[in-house]
């Protein structure tokens, strides 16, 4: 019987030859991970089933939803994840100051690699399905009893194939084909399923680009998004991490509910209106409409806030001033990237540009701090989610879209096309 | 009992906004529930009233606070056409009922009286005369609602306890 990648993955956890859309397994896990707000809530529960962590070197705890910290309960969650970190001599310290965002700080420190199965109490998880990993969000109750046995509950997903063909033009990077993506197939277009990425087109997608496409499968729906291992995710993985890595493939029979072309060189920069993330338009589109002044721009999150999108931003941004009446919140996903930033005089561009270059959080992203949004303001992101109240007042609009739009955003003052930026 | 009913892609950000998860006190949370859909919602509900909405309910964040608030504010159970798939572990996990019913969905209105039965998935109708047939758990499933969430089927398992 064939299988999807996803499902491999899985049935090999599972201690398994097989297993099919639908079936219930209960699966070992190689990472378990929680943040400052998912983690405190977990340890209560933690201690009704065990005293120790199955395993040290595989549960790591990460404060970067609300630090810094924001206000004295937010203090005391950070410090409630570090004093069980300590307690426990887990093996992955996280600290304020020395790590970042979750889904960035995890594959660049090498803990999660492909072949292994992943749970994070946070809805990005499925983010390190760009290393071919099957990895998924779960919540508060799921990630104790994972931190306590090792072992999780799944039902077994159903996939859609995403054949990915072309090159994508100049400006099109993976936040353009995932918004066009799930313009496509709607919200929910994905529900309970797996998002298997295939086809000679991802060849010219980064690393960067494919955390990116993998980080908002989430937001179609999907259990997780996963992209088959190549070279360059093989060269990512050996300079990050010292881990062994199983490489999985899906059978060439393999099942599944729906094939799905996506032509990469028509995908066209794409921004996603409020309140959905579905909700997509294209540039040329946007630019027969009335101009969409805006208030905000922010660049940076798990879904965009890498060197390499830092670098498109910054190579618009470069020698350009930050509209007036706008503000701009550059945020690196982790230290290293902040610590590249400065090296390679992107934080320089920034500043000069007029943008606040902040330390890594994923504060802005779901209006916890360090960018939340007043009444009636319109935000250009490059994170995940524009649903109501998301980065603050509920009367306030956001406009999800890529680091290159963003950049070139900010420059003009409302939503602008980054190919025009030559022209401002 | 009161229905409070909603359309599609009722998210956790709404159900509750991430500016009060600086918390996980339930009783806390449970008086935000809501707050950027239906300000009133908290001042209103009642143990025993009846959540109904649309496709994709619960998408978004992995926050378990979105389960937990609506089951602590005294919401007996979520009637939607389907849930989006943390919501649903976290509501199973925690022992909150919810019910995927695509026809109880669409005809249940704000007013209508209407009883559950979550043994048999059967959903009634009062007002309009009606029942309909919600997708029944798999088994593994019900034996988890049965011991009352997660925590107590590993300790059950645990200690060779079923």
């Amino acid at each position: 019987m064939s299988m999807t990648m996803t499902q491999k993955i899985l049935a090999k956890h599972a201690g398994l030859d097989h297993v099919e859309a639908g079936q219930l397994i209960e699966a070992k896990l190689d990472v378990v991970m929680a943040n400052d707000i998912t983690g405190p809530m977990a340890l209560p529960i933690f201690d009704k089933m065990a005293d120790h962590v199955f395993d040290k070197d595989k549960v790591v705890l990460v404060p970067d939803h609300f630090t810094p910290n924001k206000d004295i309960k937010s203090a005391e969650n950070s410090k409630a994840i570090l004093d069980f970190t300590n307690k426990q001599c887990l093996t992955h310290r996280m600290e304020q100051g020395k790590c970042g965002v979750e889904h960035a700080i995890l594959p660049e420190k090498g803990i999660v690699v492909a072949g292994e199965c992943i749970i994070g109490a946070d809805s990005h998880t499925c983010t390190y399905g760009a290393l071919g990993a099957f990895s998924t969000g779960v919540g508060t109750t799921d990630i104790a009893t994972g931190m306590a046995t090792g072992e999780l509950w799944f039902k077994v997903p159903s996939a859609i194939q995403f054949v990915l063909t072309g090159k994508p033009q100049k400006y099109v990077s993976g936040k353009d084909i995932i918004l066009h993506i799930i313009d496509k197939i709607g919200v929910d277009g994905a529900l309970y399923k797996s998002m298997e990425f295939v086809g000679e087109g991802i060849q010219y997608l980064t690393m960067d680009g494919r955390f990116t496409i993998c980080n908002m499968a989430i937001e179609a729906g999907a259990k997780n998004g996963i992209f088959p291992v190549d070279e360059q995710t093989k060269a990512y993985i050996e300079k990050h991490s010292t881990k062994p890595y199983e490489v999985f493939e899906a059978d060439e029979d393999a099942q599944y509910e729906e094939v799905v072309e996506i032509d990469l060189s028509q995908v066209r920069p794409t921004v996603a209106f409020p309140h959905l993330p579905g909700n997509g338009h294209t540039i040329d589109e946007i630019e027969a409409m009335d101009k969409i002044y805006i208030d905000q721009v922010v660049i940076g999150s798990c879904t965009n806030g890498r060197l390499s999108d830092l670098e498109k931003a910054a190579a618009i941004l470069k020698g350009k001033k930050v509209a007036d009446n706008v503000r701009v919140m550059v945020v690196p996903a982790t230290q290293k990237i902040f610590l590249q930033c400065i090296q390679k005089g992107l934080a320089e561009i920034f500043v000069e540009a007029g943008c606040a270059f902040n330390t890594p959080s994923c504060g802005p992203c779901m209006g916890g701090h360090m960018g939340v949004m007043a009444k009636g303001e319109k935000c250009v992101s490059t994170t995940n989610r524009n649903f109501v109240g998301r980065m603050g007042d509920t009367e306030a609009l956001i406009y999800l879209a890529s680091p290159e739009v963003a950049a070139a955003s900010a420059i003009a003052g409302y939503i602008a096309n980054p190919e025009k930026v030559g022209e401002m | 009992m009161k229905i409070y009913k909603y359309g599609d892609n009722v998210d956790t950000d709404v159900i509750i906004p991430a500016r009060y998860l600086n918390s996980f006190d339930a009783q806390e949370l449970a008086t935000h529930a809501m707050v950027d859909i239906d300000p009133d919602f908290a001042k209103t509900v009642e143990k025993g009233d009846i959540i109904v909405a649309g496709k994709n309910f619960g998408c978004g964040s992995s926050r378990e606070h979105a389960p937990l608030c609506l089951k602590t504010a005294g919401v007996k159970c979520v009637i939607a056409e389907n849930f989006a798939r943390i919501f649903y572990r976290n509501s199973i996990n925690i022992g909150f009922p919810i019910m995927e019913c695509k026809e109880a969905a669409q005809k249940i209105e704000a007013g209508d009286e209407v009883t559950v039965d979550f043994t048999t998935g059967v959903i009634t109708n009062k007002t309009k005369n009606e029942t309909y047939q919600s997708q029944p758990f798999p088994e593994f499933l019900q034996k988890m609602i049965e011991v009352e969430g997660l925590v107590n089927y590993v300790n059950s398992k645990k200690t060779g306890v079923e």
